[in-house]
């Protein structure tokens, strides 16, 4: 698979070129909803006239279309936002563009990066890099299958509750959900205050690791962004490392547990020290996940009015109209769904038995973390209880699909990283991924350690 | 309208919420311009206040400061802890969909301020917590649509909310007016009422005098003088009465205040209220404040109102004229500054050329540099050393305000200073005298009517222009007689 490194001996208009081509040749994914090809080529341009250097100078990437990003319109997959042309650039984009980065297209997503299938677009499904009737994940469904058919060497994607993750195990590559904090989310639709995190896709962890550091670091536009903790590191050896017990019952795929329990092997293999853990609240994690994040949605999604910008409903009579049409006709179901129960947890009289419980118990879970690394430098468990499902299988059932978040939701709840990693794959031929959480600021060490155990 | 005999049998009981725009250079959580006066529409909004997609409030440390000063101001202890969170509803005028406010964890606590009367009595009224929160934008209404401003949207507020203690119009006018004096004399808000930059809400209700329970309130938004807010009060209060006696209820509603008719409207009821999902707003941390720097920004508050009354009290100057004083910071400073240069009663002194020359409505307005506090002292020197009459005193000390030239230079061009010279003002008085006009008075004041005395030296001060030392021309008319 490409890497960055790839990218060194080749022009940047080339580069950019050779993506653009192997777009064209991958239509049928519809992986991506718009493409920067104006701007990229000449930056590109710029980059081989010397204008332009930096670390990552002329190596080509695509954002998932909920970055705010010049030329092309910020979409968030929604009808409500179509055609929205941003006037300004999300921090992490600047920054890889600071270092010459080139952005060549933008990532279809669920619309505002709500769902794990990429099904929930207003603008059709992105189908899965490996098996074409397979689902790519999601919510970051695009941004996984660009770089796992080697258009790109890296993709930007968001991480709610398993947004990235999830979708880099369907796909077979590295994906990161940094510590809350990492990265600036100016600039960047908001889902869920609280969770919402900047990550990438990678085909390599060093890869994945220098593209973190670049975009990683205080932002004095995002008030929750944390002093730049992301250096380089050197592999802790003979580290202490846990399986999450509870997310290797028999409700997990056999053959997703098997890759797992390799990977262990593996790691015992290298020196670590592996054994089993128990983490009680992470089954509570769903529970606590769609109280908090769809009353954070409800809230942050409340600004799409039709008043301002995006889209508004026509024919309308009175500004209840204007407000009910609008968001109606521009928003899909599961957009309407997180906002419903949102509100309905935020709403007097049940604020205190939902949302405040929920936060409640996603202390206890953050304590429970907390417990675990005084003792373990990192925990491990699948990613998802399942390969990559088939397009429509669980489209029909909200419930089913929220469940299938259980083994992501937790470490957004408790704001630590976590990456998926590439582990094979099953009997079909379908990716498995590793989850590799750890504590806070942990993020280059976990990346690290995934480093140490691929193969080259 | 109620008889005299049915409004005494009740009592009002007020509370009043008040929203103080806060005097930063920019707003609550963007770099935009926080002066909206004169601007056109739309032309000081940022993307924050927009409320672009992906944009994220960024605290202004300045409006926390300001908030902080306004605790003191307010007698409150400031929470070393404080939260923001979001107040959900729809109008075109809040570009996020919520309000950002405090609803959980306001910045200021308990506190209580007293409100000086007419009467010389004050009132205690209590404070049952301040928040900080932005302000929205404006709606202008056109026949068949309305056109939205966002210059005001993301201006900082801070929001305080009195205990229910104010039981006349009169105090809920004196509450208003004194909390306008605190913030502004403590830097907290530029206090311009036209532009809004206070807002009064009165929470208003009647019960029989006795009665254990308040009666249901109504609440009149927006009122933006004190005048409104006493007025308000009043209708009010005779409104709610003529409901009871006709043998009706109170509605729980909010209602406006039409200050051409000077009566209240309703504008929505309870039944309308709003579900505000209140929820904590995760984009901007808690504010973590420590003992430090509380006491360092609060030691930037200058001295109070009630501060300057005690010390002005001591001076022994009257409400009168501690009251024009305190209409303008400028003038008390001003005579703090006397009084610690000149003494107590060169200050007093000054303190009623003030109260006197700039008390009225029209009065001049003045500014820093015109307040030149040496010139000022000169002036009452001349006056200290019979150069110049307290009449004459009083139209110099207007042009000293209005020009750079020093009270001397003032007197000397309008040929106004004293003549304390005896042998000028015995020719002046030898004239008078001899003038068959006063033989009247002349002979009245040998006969023991020794009040005419006065009429004698005002002949003696319109001839000699006002310029005669008025003791000297009394000295030496009972010489002559």
């Amino acid at each position: 698979m490409v890497k960055i490194s790839d990218y060194n001996d080749i022009s940047a208009v080339e580069a950019v070129q050779q993506a653009l081509d192997k777009v064209a040749a991958s239509e049928s994914y519809h992986a991506l909803l718009s493409l920067t090809k104006e701007r990229a080529l000449e930056r590109a341009a710029a980059v081989d006239a010397g204008e332009i250097t930096g670390k990552l100078a002329g190596v080509p990437f695509v954002v998932k279309d909920n970055f705010l990003a010049f030329g092309a319109p910020t979409t968030a997959a929604s009808k409500i936002l179509e055609n929205f042309q941003a006037p300004l650039q999300a921090t992490a984009v600047e920054r890889l563009e600071a270092e010459g980065a080139i952005c060549i297209g933008k990532a279809n997503l669920d619309a505002f990066a709500h769902g794990g299938s990429t099904e929930n677009s207003a603008y059709g499904v992105t189908k899965n890099a490996i098996d074409q009737t397979r689902v790519a994940g999601g919510s970051s469904g695009g941004s996984a299958v660009v770089t796992a058919l080697d258009i790109v060497p890296f993709a930007l994607g968001t991480d709610t509750g398993g947004s990235i993750r999830q979708p880099a195990s369907f796909n077979g590559v590295v994906g990161v959900k940094p510590t809350y904090g990492t990265v600036s989310r100016y600039g960047v639709v908001a889902m869920a205050s609280s969770t919402d995190t900047i990550g990438t896709f990678a085909t390599t962890a060093d890869d994945a690791s220098l593209v973190m550091a670049i975009m990683a670091g205080k932002d004095e536009r995002d008030m929750t962004t944390l002093p730049d903790f992301f250096g380089a590191e050197v592999l802790k050896p003979a580290q202490k490392i846990g399986i999450i017990r509870e997310f290797m019952s028999d409700d997990v795929d056999e053959e997703v547990r098997d890759r797992v329990i390799e990977y262990a092997e593996k790691l015992k293999t290298a020196g670590h020290i592996v054994e089993e853990v128990n983490l009680p609240m992470i089954k509570y994690g769903v529970g606590m996940y769609y109280i908090i994040v769809p009353a954070e949605i409800s809230s942050n999604l409340a600004r799409y009015d039709g008043i301002r910008y995006g889209v508004r409903a026509q024919n309308v009579q009175t500004l209840a109209e204007l407000y009910g049409r609008s968001r109606d006709e521009g928003f899909v179901t599961e957009n309407k769904r997180r906002i419903m129960i949102g509100s309905y947890v935020l709403s007097s009289g049940y604020f205190d038995a939902y949302y405040q419980q929920a936060q409640k118990a996603r202390t206890l879970l953050i304590n429970e973390f907390n417990a675990l690394f005084e003792t373990y430098d990192a925990l491990i468990g699948p990613v998802s209880p399942t390969p990559a499902f088939r397009i429509g299988e669980n489209a029909e059932d909200p419930v089913k699909m929220y469940l299938a978040d259980i083994m992501t939701v937790s470490a957004s709840l408790a704001g630590v990283p976590a990456i998926s990693v590439p582990a094979g794959t099953t009997s079909d031929g379908l990716p498995v991924g590793v989850q590799i959480i750890g504590q806070q600021k942990s993020d280059a060490q976990l990346l690290a350690l995934a480093s140490s155990q691929e193969e080259n | 309208m109620a008889s005299a005999e049915t409004l005494a049998k009740y009592e009002m009981t007020i509370g009043i919420e008040c929203h103080v725009q806060l005097a930063t250079a920019t707003k609550l959580f963007s770099g935009a311009d926080n002066d909206a006066r004169d601007k056109s529409p739309n032309s000081v909004v940022s993307p924050i206040d927009f409320g672009l997609p992906g944009m994220l409030p960024v605290l202004n440390r300045h409006a926390v400061n300001l908030a902080i000063k306004a605790g003191k101001a307010l007698n409150a202890p400031i929470a070393r802890i404080s939260r923001f969170d979001r107040k959900h509803y729809f109008y075109p005028d809040l570009p996020k969909g919520y309000q950002t406010t405090q609803m959980y964890h306001p910045i200021i606590e308990a506190g209580y301020i007293d409100a000086p009367l007419e009467d010389g009595s004050s009132v205690r009224v209590r404070i049952h917590h301040a928040h900080m929160e932005e302000d929205a934008g404006k709606l202008t209404h056109f026949g068949d649509h309305s056109l939205v401003d966002l210059n005001r949207a993301g201006t900082p507020l801070i929001e305080i909310v009195s205990e229910p203690d104010i039981h006349s119009a009169e105090a809920a006018k004196a509450y208003a007016s004194e909390l306008h004096k605190l913030m502004t004399y403590a830097g907290v808000t530029h206090g311009d009422l036209y532009h809004g930059n206070m807002r009064f809400d009165v929470n208003l209700s009647v019960a029989l005098k006795g009665a254990t329970e308040l009666g249901t309130r109504a609440e009149v938004k927006n009122l933006n003088s004190f005048r409104s807010v006493e007025k308000a009060a009043e209708y009010e209060f005779n409104r709610q009465i003529d409901r009871l006696e006709s043998g009706e209820t109170i509605v729980q509603e909010t209602r406006g205040w039409d200050e051409a008719a000077q009566k209240t409207n309703s504008q929505r009821s309870k039944e309308d209220a709003q579900d505000y999902r209140y929820m904590p707003d995760a984009d901007i941390p808690p504010i973590v404040l420590t003992d430090e720097e509380v006491e360092r920004i609060q030691s930037e508050v200058p001295i109070l109102p009630p501060e300057y009354r005690s010390r002005w009290a001591g001076l022994g100057i009257d409400k009168s004229v501690t009251d024009s004083l305190l209409a303008n910071q400028l003038y008390a400073k001003t005579i703090t500054t006397i009084q610690q240069k000149a003494g107590d009663t060169t200050a007093k002194r000054i303190a009623h050329w003030f109260s006197s020359a700039l008390g009225g409505e029209d009065a001049p307005k003045v500014d820093e540099s015109m307040l030149r506090d040496d010139d000022l002292i000169a002036l009452a020197a001349m006056v200290d050393g019979n150069e110049l009459s307290s009449t004459a005193a009083k139209e110099i000390f207007v042009d000293v305000l209005s020009s750079s030239d020093s009270p001397r230079a003032i007197a000397e061009r309008k040929n106004m200073l004293q003549v304390s010279d005896e042998g000028a003002i015995a020719a002046i008085v030898d004239e008078v005298l001899a003038d068959p006009a006063s033989a009247k008075a002349v002979a009245d004041i040998k006969a023991g009517n020794d009040k005419v005395i006065g009429f004698l030296v005002g002949q003696i001060m319109k001839k000699s222009q006002g310029k005669a030392n008025p003791a000297l021309a009394q000295k030496l008319i009972r010489e002559r007689l």
